[in-house]
Parts: structure tokens; C-alpha cells; sequence
């Protein structure tokens, strides 16, 4: 692992709203570089709220979001452009381009964003498609594929620019749980070969043990982080939300 | 070939070439991320195709950063020195590099996917659309007959068709739509009575002008025009409703619950459309002769004058002719819409091919039924 002196992800203070109704309050974490953090919590409690503020989708009432030092909400133009290149999102049912076939969906952000050649475009896309095992389907539509595939191929088409950060929305919801090891796996082979740094929105309890380095707990009736730190270190806690959510994924 | 070349500093990745003819190294160093590759990519390539090496090596020790893209380059070389029968050589990449370059298999890469991979030749395409519109046909021979069935079972049930969803469309599709409906065919008979007053005045005949509006909006202008705008307004929401519907798989649940989705959702929309057009034909009529009595008004004939001339010309036979064919095109437009919606197919752009569909095949369907009725209603006498 590479040692940085800086986290990657640095958020401070952060406050996140609906209209009048606050959903994240004062939210202080960061992110290192090449660890999985997953984002844990209960429905509604505002994991894909807060998921949505770290990509610069949302912007928070109060407090920032540093990727590498620099305010993602504060940035403009070009730097906001090589702050968003860092980064890479799987959308949680994937948000391929239902239009386009895979290869295509892979190849449009090279496209528009880049001046390579044809080939060197295909080559990439083929690349990336590859790594998630589906360079053998890459004609099909999103349409064509099953839910598992299409989270892959969004994963694929996340890493077509060369990110350093993955974002990932709920990335084994919806599948079985043999699709859902694979999936962690891929997570895991993509940390530890690609040295991506891996942002999960989860409530999956296997997969986060099976993956995450460290664990953030929100709540809903705290609108904060109610816990941190390895998974082994939540299961153990002494909240009593905490537990209750452990024990429950552990008898059920 | 003995030269070197450096770079101009790019975005952080350079390029130097040494060796000779058949021999060449490649020292990379710098950046090799998407801005470093799209710089240096071109020139490689270009490098590799026209010198054909038998050896290629690829010196990157001086390389600071790779990603994927940096790891495509890499894999791009190699491709295409074995390619050409030359052996490859990657000299210096570090080892967190390699990690990530042993994730990517080139034996995959050796043939990349056509970008088009389903070119459309004229036979192809014109098989497609043999098929399309067969199974387009299939379609409405099969929803007519639904469609019949759940009417026929609506008229004797009256009790199980639901009516608060009929008057929801009615308020949808009519009451929204009359202001549109108003306006346009207050405008049509008032263009109409002036371009033809213009040449009757010639003959002192500005008065049968009345005569013209009279007859054509009560028999085909006020049906058609009310007609076409129900169509644009109507029958692509019933579509794109209907169609959202499908991919939200919603259709399913009803189909699930053992509620079949034509008496359910179609039957409401029909019987909401067969009340609105009429009543929207009928204001239709109105306006249109509003929009001619301005023109006579301006030509200084009193109003009571063009009121009697349009009652000695028309008869209660072309306003009825009007109605009744006003009740069909209302039941094509709503089962046009509806039809269209049931067959949304799965996609982003499907919903706006169904509302499209919708449209056009409404009125396409629409002015061949006038046609129709003018045949009917000439051998009637009406």
C-alpha cells in the first residue's frame, strides 16, 4: 500500500438537506487512499444522500467535501472537470444508456472527453469490459443483460477513464448471494490490483465483512455517524442501534 | 534511424525514440493517464505501423503513474508489434504497475469488436420491416378483438368499469384541451372566411361565405381539427403513460392480480374519449363560425345576416354527420394511444417511440377515416 500523509476524502463538517428538512448533520470522516470505506445504514437514514454529496451531485447546506485537498463544490471549470476524471460512480441499477450497446456505453466517455483514436477507444473499452468478464457480450443491449451483469458493466464503464476513486451504489443489492460474492470479489481484486479507492453504499453485512477496511454507521433519528471503524469493531460495539443492526443481519 | 525526439511537454507524458530501422526502443515517462496516453497514442501507433519493427522494447521506467488507460497503451504496443510478427519487450515497469497491467489479458484484445456490428444492408433491413409490420398488423387484429370484448362487456356491466378514472381523462383530454381546441378552430374559420371572401367579393358573393363556413366546419373541418389536436395532446399521453406503465412493470402486476390490462386501463380511456370529442367537435363548431362571422362583420354584413345564411345552408344532417364521426376518431385515437403504449418495448428512447407512434398513426388513421365517411355519407345522401 502506498502511504499518502493526506486522505483522499476529507469531509468536514458536512450538512445535507432536503428543502427544510435536514437529513445529514455535522458529518466529519475521511477516506485513505486505497481502502474500502463503506457507508452503512438502515433505509432512508441518507447513505445514497450522502453518496450523492461526495460525487458533487448534491450540495451540502454547510461543510465541504476535499478530494485531494481541493473543495469539490467549490470547483470550477477545469479543475471540477480533473476532480470528476478522478472519480468513477456505479449507479445502483447501473444507469447504463438503455440506446447504446455495452461497448458503445464504454466508448462514449472517451469520445466526448477524450482525442484518442478509434481503436485506442475500442481497445479501452474491450480492456475494461474484460476485467468484469464480459468481453464476450459486447454487442448487447443493458436491456440484454441480467442485473448482475449490468451492475458489472456500469462498474466497467466507471473505470474506462481511469479513475481513483470508485463510487459505489449499493453494488450487491438485488443479486444472489453467489453473484453478490463475485461481486465482492471484483471490489476486492479492483483495491488491491488497480489500487482503487473504494466507496460503498451497503447494508449487505456479508459483503461488507467480507470487504471493508473501515465501516461508517449512519442513523436516521441522529442524522449522523453513529459508529466507525473495522467491521469487526461494529459488530463488538456497544451502541445499542449498532448491535441491534448486526444482530439481526447475523440471525437473519 | 538514429534520432531522438522529445516531446513538447504535454499534460505530464513523454515520448523518446531511439534505435534503428527494425529495432526500436520506446522510453515512456511521466504520466500515463488518459490526458498523457491521448497525447502519446497516435504518435505510437503511428511509430509501429510504418517501422513494422521486429523488436520492439518499451522502456518505462521512468514511468510516475499508470491507470487503465496508461495500461491500454502498453497493451496496444504489444498487440500490434506481434501483430506485425515482431517480438515485444517491456523493460522497467514498476511493480504496482505490473500488478495492475497482469488484470488485463491481451488474448482478448486481439480481435476488438467492430464498432457497428449490425450494419443495416437493404435486404436485412427490408426483411425487418416485412416483420415489423406484420407483427404490427398481429397487434391490432389482436387488440381490436381485446378491445371489442371489453367494451361489449362495459356496455352490459356498466357497474365494473371505473368511472372515476373516466373522469379523470374527461377533465385530462377535454376540459384542459378545449381552451386549444377553441383557439385553433376559431383561427381556422376565420383564415378560411377571409381567403374566401377575398375572390367572392369580386362577384358581390361575400355572403355565401357563410354557406362555406357553415357547411365545412359542421361536416369536416370542426371533427377533423378536434380530431388532430386529441391526437397530438391525448394519444401520446395515453401512450407514454401507458408505455411507463409497461417498463415499470407495472402492466405485470395488474396482469398478476388478474386484472387484465385492456378492460382496465383501455376501456377507461376509450369511453372517456368517445364523451370528449363530441363535446369538444361541438365547441369546435362554434368558434369555427365565430371565426367566419368576424370576417362578414368586417365586410359590414349585421351578424343576424350570417347567422340566417349558415341556417338556410346547413341542416341538422351535417352537424349530426359531424358528431357521429367525431365518436369515431375518438375511439381511434384513445385505442391508437393505448395500443401504441401496450407496445412499448424496453429502452430509454421506447416511451418517446410509442408517443411518436401514437401520434402519427392517429392521424394517418384518422384522415383515412374521413375519407371513409365521405364515401358513406355521399351514397347515404347525408
Amino acid at each position: 500500500m502506498k502511504s499518502r500523509q493526506a486522505p483522499l476524502i476529507q469531509v468536514t463538517g458536512l450538512t445535507a438537506a432536503y428543502g427544510n428538512e435536514i437529513v445529514l448533520e455535522n458529518l466529519n470522516f475521511s477516506v485513505d487512499s486505497g481502502e474500502i470505506f463503506v457507508i452503512l445504514g438502515g433505509s432512508g437514514c441518507g447513505k445514497s444522500t450522502l453518496l450523492k454529496h461526495l460525487i458533487g451531485l448534491y450540495r451540502p447546506v454547510a461543510g465541504q467535501v476535499l478530494i485531494d485537498g481541493i473543495d469539490l463544490h467549490e470547483a470550477e471549470g477545469d479543475l471540477r472537470l480533473r476532480l470528476l476524471r478522478t472519480m468513477g460512480i456505479m449507479y445502483q441499477q447501473g444507469a447504463l444508456f438503455g440506446s447504446l450497446t455495452l461497448l458503445e456505453n464504454l466508448c462514449l466517455p472517451l469520445e466526448e472527453l477524450s482525442e484518442l483514436p478509434e481503436t485506442a477507444r475500442r481497445l479501452l473499452a474491450t480492456m475494461n469490459l474484460a476485467l468484469v468478464g464480459l468481453a464476450e457480450h459486447p454487442h448487447r443491449y443493458p436491456a440484454e443483460l441480467s442485473g448482475g451483469m449490468r451492475k458489472r458493466a456500469a462498474i466497467a464503464r466507471a473505470l474506462v477513464l481511469g479513475p481513483r476513486i470508485l463510487f459505489l451504489d449499493e453494488p450487491s443489492a438485488g443479486l444472489d448471494p453467489v453473484t453478490s460474492a463475485e461481486m465482492d470479489r471484483l471490489i476486492l481484486r479492483l483495491a488491491t490490483n488497480l489500487e482503487m479507492t473504494c466507496v460503498l453504499v451497503s447494508h449487505e453485512l456479508p459483503s461488507i465483512f467480507a470487504i471493508a477496511d473501515r465501516v461508517i454507521m449512519l442513523d436516521r433519528n441522529s442524522r449522523g455517524i453513529i459508529a466507525t471503524g473495522t467491521p469487526e469493531d461494529l459488530r463488538h460495539s456497544n451502541n445499542r442501534t449498532v448491535a441491534q443492526f448486526f444482530s439481526r443481519g447475523a440471525s437473519g | 534511424m538514429n534520432r531522438h525526439r522529445n516531446q513538447p511537454d504535454g499534460p505530464g507524458a513523454t515520448l523518446k525514440v531511439s534505435g534503428e530501422e527494425g529495432d526500436i526502443t520506446l522510453t515512456l515517462s511521466g504520466r500515463l493517464d488518459l490526458a498523457g496516453i491521448t497525447i502519446l497514442w497516435p504518435q505510437v501507433c503511428d511509430l509501429i505501423d510504418r517501422h513494422q519493427p521486429r523488436h520492439l522494447c518499451l522502456a518505462v521506467e521512468d514511468v510516475d503513474y499508470c491507470d487503465g488507460t496508461g495500461v491500454g497503451l502498453l497493451l496496444d504496443c504489444e498487440r500490434r508489434t506481434t501483430d506485425g510478427g515482431g517480438t515485444f519487450e517491456l523493460r522497467g515497469l514498476r511493480e504496482e504497475f505490473a500488478r495492475l497491467r497482469s488484470q488485463f489479458d491481451l488474448a482478448q484484445l486481439n480481435r476488438l469488436p467492430k464498432s457497428d456490428p449490425r450494419p443495416n444492408s437493404l435486404p436485412e433491413a427490408t426483411g425487418r420491416a416485412t416483420v415489423q409490420t406484420w407483427r404490427a398488423l398481429w397487434d391490432l387484429v389482436t387488440f381490436t378483438g381485446e378491445l371489442s370484448v371489453a367494451l361489449l362487456r362495459a356496455l352490459r356491466r356498466p357497474r365494473s368499469v371505473r368511472w372515476r378514472d373516466v373522469g379523470l381523462t374527461v377533465e385530462k383530454a377535454g376540459v384542459d384541451g378545449f381552451p386549444i381546441v377553441a383557439l385553433l378552430s376559431f383561427l381556422v374559420g376565420l383564415i378560411m372566411a377571409f381567403q374566401a371572401a377575398i375572390p367572392m367579393r369580386q362577384f358581390g358573393t361575400e355572403i355565401y361565405v357563410a354557406n362555406l363556413i357553415g357547411l365545412a366546419t359542421l361536416r369536416e373541418l370542426a371533427p377533423l381539427m378536434t380530431a388532430i389536436i386529441l391526437a397530438g395532446r391525448s394519444a401520446s399521453a395515453f401512450a407514454a403513460e401507458i408505455g411507463t406503465m409497461k417498463i415499470n412493470e407495472e402492466l405485470d402486476a395488474l396482469t398478476t392480480m388478474g386484472l387484465e390490462p385492456v378492460p382496465f386501463l383501455v376501456v377507461t380511456r376509450v369511453l372517456a374519449a368517445l364523451l370528449v370529442t363530441p363535446l369538444l367537435t361541438l365547441f369546435a363548431n362554434l368558434f369555427g363560425l365565430l371565426g367566419g362571422s368576424v370576417v362578414l362583420l368586417s365586410l359590414n354584413y349585421p351578424l343576424v345576416t350570417y347567422i340566417r345564411q349558415v341556417q338556410s345552408a346547413v341542416t341538422l344532417g351535417d352537424a349530426l354527420g359531424g358528431l357521429v364521426k367525431s365518436l369515431v376518431f375518438g375511439v381511434i385515437i384513445a385505442a391508437v394511444g393505448c395500443l401504441q403504449g401496450l407496445r412499448t418495448e424496453t429502452g430509454a428512447s421506447a416511451v418517446g417511440h410509442a408517443a411518436t407512434r401514437a401520434v402519427v398513426s392517429g392521424i394517418v388513421l384518422i384522415v383515412i377515416g374521413d375519407g371513409v365517411f365521405s364515401v358513406l355519407y355521399y351514397y347515404l345522401g347525408v
